[in-house]
């Protein structure tokens, strides 16, 4: 079906449903209930789900196939994202001109980089990679301020010319739109105590999530794909067989480039501020954490660790003291203080701590990721293969 | 508890052209839910209200964001009647009564920024989409609360800044939603030129060492239009990376430069480094121009100097409040801190706890917490009794005016909290300049947006 | 002229640091294979043993009387130092003086056991596993012991001067005829600079002079023949991977006279110490060395203002500029051997 083999559609099912429900499956908990604190089904941070998930996709493409490890991917979201600032600045509020214009600026950059980080292989390549990224924050942090608005993020403001739509509306800049319906429109859904939220910037990334992630399956799939698997497992016999690699090398390169710059554009459809931070080596550093943790080289893997680690960035930064007295709060009195000391480190402030222990435990113990684990969640209930079988007979890491 | 989408008056106009029908119904069932919508972003519903204190708990000023945490529980604290009231018994308004806000109890929700624009908009959107958050505040530096300023104008909920001291906040990137307490690098400027000038001389050729980000430039630029209005020259400015650790290479060239006096525009680690740097360079204890070198360091705060230890020594720079400070609005605060937390409170401790204040009152004399109502309430605001003396919080840009301190490095230290002393208060009138002056100008505040 | 020697003298200074760092990250992937994104975290760890053992000296009790008020009005008690009253006044006060030089003996047998526990506990179990789990893994230890250090010690700079005799610099210029003022130089600097020259010698001194120290070099070359010889490589590179770990902690505890340490001191090295070990060649130890001491010198140059009136913004850029100017001129780094991590 869509041109897919039957497995590869039932995922993409999956993903469609996952992404189109996901309002309801991320806010499991009544509002009015302690674990409220754990619902994740608020706009902001389902948008960021699928965004990072997109971008994630994209490194895949790259780092996944080929195993060339790019260190400075965080740099085509940055360069994606002020253009589409500036295209919401100058020409209009609909988003789609900036989401294309993030898409082609970011798919330039990358040819650039590309070009000349794919003569060298290996780490040297991932250095490289990470010296373009570096170099473009730290310019667009100071020299390259008019461009960029430094520090503070270049932003949107009550007289910029936007030649195609209206500069202000009684002194309030209007919001990114889509053909009039604004990305900031929701929907609440209230059904008993349970509160669900439908927001249009979110469908719009989660429709661009799931044609996103389509196309990367069947770039997955394709003969292209192939090569570029060969790539991974043996580019010198590619070499020897005559075949010239650079092409194909590049051009996944830029694919993912791309995927960069669309995520950078959907950022600031739904939030219109492109700050360099977003360039930073912890950026770069931090989709390869997700595509990692996922499962490198699955199509579903660098999803879920994009999920994995903006939860913990988002839900877990939110809990304080107050919160886990709260929760606590039917212990007896010694106990509860004795509770609330332990879990104390680890949350709030902590979240960093929390997410550097489950690194670690997730790499230690599922050497392919997050898909490995459901695997073997899976094997449990599946009768006739035991869990180490399937999870070594689908070892992610071909 | 729940939440609306935040500018459904904003599509209704985006909409109108368009397709109007676009705009999205929104479907009550609970009774609890439906005066969730009366006409501004988050009213509080119920007997609470939910505020949001977004400060860095990660990263360089994780530190100076707990102390502002302390502050805003205890601030909270006193709102709901707790504890002995603190600066509320001080203030010149006496419309706070230890009953919460408008009879309403006082909840808060934090998150943390990073000190990244990004994931301070990030924790400031959850914290108003999630949690209902009527008013933001915290933060420590310039680039984030601009960032969460933006951010909070077009979802309708008042920010109440943090420590934020670049010009940009209620210059260029002005908000009508926005309030800043904080002072700023042209008021450090101009309180700090006039004691220089007593100390050093008139006659004096600065060299300036400036953090290569917005922040660093303003403040340089006020710092060299001041001292250069008082006769001094200025021999050369030259840009740090912000990512510098080590600035030798940018120290050592200094004072073969005929300059005598070196201006560090760093602040937080960047100071702390550059300072230790210069001392390490032996540069206080040269002779230039047959004049004792000197280092001045515009903006200060307790925890840098802590950081740069022994070499803050006798250097001079300027603070929005110090603990030291005699008023009795001081001492009430100092007191209730320093009870509940063992030691004394820190200047950003001090700025998020008067901006909660300052917010509470606002709603009660207003009698609403929709924020345009709390922004004409703010607008134009006097008071006195919050530690700083008699303060306005102008109109024209939601700028608070009052004392500026110029502060030194203590040379005998009797204990950990007193490493800085107070050199002078400069008053108001001296710190005071026009809306329209050309360091704040090219931005607008716009209309108040209360959101839904 | 003088500011060139001056720039010169920054450079050697700041490429120490580089060196050592670089130097410790080296010995790590050569031996054992394994890319250690937790070594800026050893660093810092190094840097806070300094931080502790000051702390530990000025341990102390309150005094019997109290010997006036606190900011809240409360009786203030003096605090007496242990060391004055075990030492009296005078030694009291110079080993506290001397708390950096002394953290040395301190940190030593504290990274030896770091190292250790690391290798043994979690990198042993790495090696054969790929590239990206190792740096996910490693990246993940760092973040976990860099929390921890901000949990106990705070996100504020912590001041840990020199010892008294090492403050104030020196007048290098009137030594060559210049200007007085015209090279300055911190004594403590030098210190640093003498310091990361000894314990470079030393790491290559042990390498080449000692049996084991050849098996070592041995196993780098060619770690399953050296196995088959019947040589426990493990235990060697276990050991090895101490010392890396002793290198960079060193590195650590006299860097914090120079900048006040950190929690975060460990990421901010870490980056620029991989581009470091990268132009030098990966794998390669003076290529470590020569790089982390060359890209210092050039990042110094970058930050005249002549230079950067000139092309604005290069100070920012340099060491990532020249990273892609060696790897395009030569493909493995200054010193690097075909075949090392480039699959």
């Amino acid at each position: 079906m869509l041109g897919l083999q039957a497995k590869d559609f039932r995922l993409l099912l999956i993903v469609v449903a996952m992404t189109m429900l996901a309002p309801f499956i991320l806010n499991p908990f009544p509002v009015n209930s302690a674990m409220a604190q754990f619902n994740a089904g608020y706009p902001d941070l389902m948008q960021r789900f699928v965004i990072f998930g997109i971008f994630a996709i994209g490194f895949n493409i790259l780092f996944g196939l080929t195993g060339y490890l790019s260190f400075g991917h965080a740099a085509f979201l940055g360069v994606g994202s002020y253009a589409g600032v500036w295209m919401l600045k100058l020409l209009t509020m609909n988003v789609v001109p900036a989401i294309l214009l993030s898409v082609i600026v970011a798919g330039l950059f990358s040819v650039i980089v590309g070009y000349v980080s794919l003569r060298r292989s290996g780490i040297y390549f991932s250095i490289l990679t990470l010296a373009f990224a570096q170099m473009s924050f730290a310019l667009a942090y100071s020299v390259l301020t008019p461009l960029t608005n430094g520090e503070t993020g270049l932003q949107l403001s009550l007289d910029d010319p936007r030649v195609l739509g209206v500069t202000q509306v009684d002194g309030t800049i209007p919001a990114p739109h889509l053909f009039g319906a604004s990305m900031r429109a929701s929907y609440d859904l209230v059904l008993g105590g349970w509160q669900f939220t439908f927001n249009v910037g979110y469908y719009l990334s989660a429709v661009v999530l799931v044609l996103a992630f389509y196309l990367a399956i069947r770039i997955f799939r394709s003969p292209f794909g192939l090569m570029l698997r060969a790539v991974k497992s043996n580019q010198q016999r590619m070499s020897y067989t005559g075949l010239n690699l650079k092409p194909y090398m590049l051009a996944a390169f830029v694919i993912s480039g791309m995927y960069a710059g669309l995520a950078g554009g959907l950022m600031v459809a739904m939030d219109p501020l492109a700050g360099a931070e977003r360039m930073q080596w912890t950026a770069s550093g931090e989709v390869v954490l997700m595509t990692i943790l996922g499962g490198a080289g699955t199509l579903i893997g660098p999803v879920l660790g994009a999920g994995f680690i903006k939860y913990f960035e988002n839900i877990f930064s939110k809990i304080n003291d107050t919160v886990l007295h709260q929760w606590f709060g039917f212990m007896p009195d010694g106990l509860e203080d004795v509770v609330v000391f332990i879990v104390h480190p680890f949350i709030g402030k902590g979240w960093h701590l929390t997410l550097g222990l489950l690194f670690m435990l997730v790499v230690i113990f599922l050497p392919g990721g997050l898909v490995q684990g459901g695997q073997k969640i899976g094997g449990l209930f599946r009768r006739k293969a035991p869990a180490d079988d399937s999870a070594t007979r689908k070892q992610p890491a071909e | 508890m729940t939440k609306s989408n935040f500018t459904r008056r904003g599509l209704m106009k985006t909409g109108a052209g368009a397709g109007a029908g676009l705009a999205l119904p929104t479907i009550f069932t609970g009774a609890v839910w439906a005066d969730a919508h009366s006409g501004f972003t988050n009213a509080p519903q119920g007997d609470s209200v939910t505020l949001g204190f977004n400060v860095p708990q990660s990263g360089p000023y994780a530190d100076e964001g707990m102390d502002e945490l302390r502050a805003f529980e205890l601030a909270v604290e006193h709102l709901n009647g707790g504890g002995d009231g603190g600066m509320m018994q001080t203030f010149s308004s006496k419309t706070l009564e230890g009953n919460g806000i408008m009879g309403k109890k006082v909840n808060f929700v934090t998150g943390d920024t990073q000190t990244k624009s990004d994931a301070a908009r990030a924790s400031a959107k959850s914290m108003i989409e999630k949690d209902g958050a009527i008013m933001i505040s915290g933060g420590s530096s310039s680039g984030v609360a601009v960032a969460v300023q933006s951010l909070c104008q077009e979802a309708g909920v008042i920010f109440m800044a943090g420590l934020t001291h670049s010009n940009d906040t209620t210059g260029k990137d002005k908000k009508a939603n926005g309030f800043r307490h904080f002072f700023n690098a042209y008021m450090s400027a101009a309180a700090l030129a006039p004691v220089l000038s007593k100390l050093y001389g008139d006659d004096r050729n600065a060299y300036h060492l400036t953090a290569d980000y917005t922040w660093g430039w303003t403040q340089q630029a006020s710092i060299q239009a001041a001292t250069e209005a008082l006769g001094w020259k200025t021999v050369n400015n030259v840009l740090t990376p912000l990512a510098s650790t080590d600035f030798s290479s940018y120290i050592a060239p200094v004072l073969n430069s005929g300059a005598d006096v070196l201006v560090l525009n760093h602040y937080g680690g960047n100071m702390v480094n550059s300072l230790t740097n210069a001392v390490q360079f032996g540069l206080r204890e040269k002779q230039v121009n047959g004049k004792n070198f000197e280092i001045v360091v515009p903006l200060y705060s307790e925890l840098m100097a802590k950081g740069a230890g022994q070499n803050i020594k006798g250097i001079v720079g300027s603070q929005n409040w110090d603990w030291k400070l005699g008023d009795e609005g001081t001492a009430a605060f100092v007191k209730s801190f320093g009870t509940k937390y063992g030691f004394p409170p820190s200047q950003a401790a001090h700025t998020c706890y008067a901006q909660t204040l300052l917010y509470a009152d606002a709603v009660n004399r207003a009698g609403s917490f929709n924020p345009c109502a709390v922004g004409e309430a703010l607008a134009g605001f006097e008071f006195d009794g919050l530690g700083n003396g008699p303060t306005l919080y102008r109109a024209d840009d939601h700028q608070c005016f009052k004392d500026v301190l110029v502060v030194k490095g203590a040379e005998n230290p009797e204990d950990e909290f007193h490493l800085v002393e107070i050199v002078e208060v400069t008053p108001v009138d001296q710190v005071t300049y026009a809306p329209d002056h050309e360091m704040f100008a090219g931005g607008e505040l716009g209309a108040c947006n209360p959101g839904a | 002229m003088d500011a060139i020697l001056l720039q010169i003298l920054n450079g050697l200074d700041k490429g120490s640091a580089y060196a050592l760092i670089a130097l410790g990250l080296t010995l790590i992937f050569g031996t054992l294979g394994v890319v250690n994104f937790a070594h800026g975290a050893i660093f810092m760890i190094g840097a806070f043993c300094a931080v502790t053992l000051s702390r530990l000296l000025s341990l102390s009790h309150p005094s019997a009387e109290p010997t006036g008020t606190d900011f809240l009005g409360n009786p203030k008690f003096d605090d007496v130092l242990y060391v004055n009253e075990w030492f009296g006044e005078t030694a009291g006060a110079f080993i506290i003086d001397w708390s950096v030089p002394l953290a040395i003996l301190f940190a030593i047998p504290i990274m030896v056991a770091v190292g250790f526990i690391m290798e043994r506990g979690l990198i042993k179990h790495f090696y054969k596993r790929p590239h990206a789990d190792q740096i996910l893994v490693t990246f993940g230890l760092a973040i976990v012991l860099q929390e921890v250090i901000k949990y106990f010690y705070g996100a504020n700079p912590i001041p840990t001067p020199a010892p008294e005799v090492f403050r104030g610099s020196f007048d290098f210029g009137v030594l060559l005829g210049f200007e007085a003022n015209a090279i300055i130089y911190p004594y403590w600097r030098m210190v640093y600079f003498a310091f990361a020259l000894v314990l470079i010698t030393a790491v290559f001194g042990f390498l080449q002079f000692t049996t084991f120290g050849m098996v070592v070099r041995a196993g780098m070359a060619d770690r399953e023949t050296v196995g088959l010889l019947g040589i426990n490589i493990d235990k060697r590179f276990t050991i090895m991977f101490a010392i890396a770990a002793c290198v960079a902690g060193l590195a650590g505890v006299m860097y914090t006279p120079i900048n006040s340490p950190n929690y975060h001191m460990g990421m901010d090295f870490l980056v620029l110490s991989f581009v470091v070990v990268v132009v030098g060649g990966m794998g390669s130890l003076p290529g470590a060395v020569l790089a982390g001491f060359l890209l210092g010198i050039l990042e110094s140059f970058a930050s005249m203002p002549v230079m950067t009136s000139l092309i604005p913004g290069i100070n920012q850029i340099i060491i990532y500029l020249v990273a892609i100017v060696v790897l395009l001129t030569r493909p493995r780094g200054l010193m690097g051997r075909r075949g090392v991590m480039e699959e």
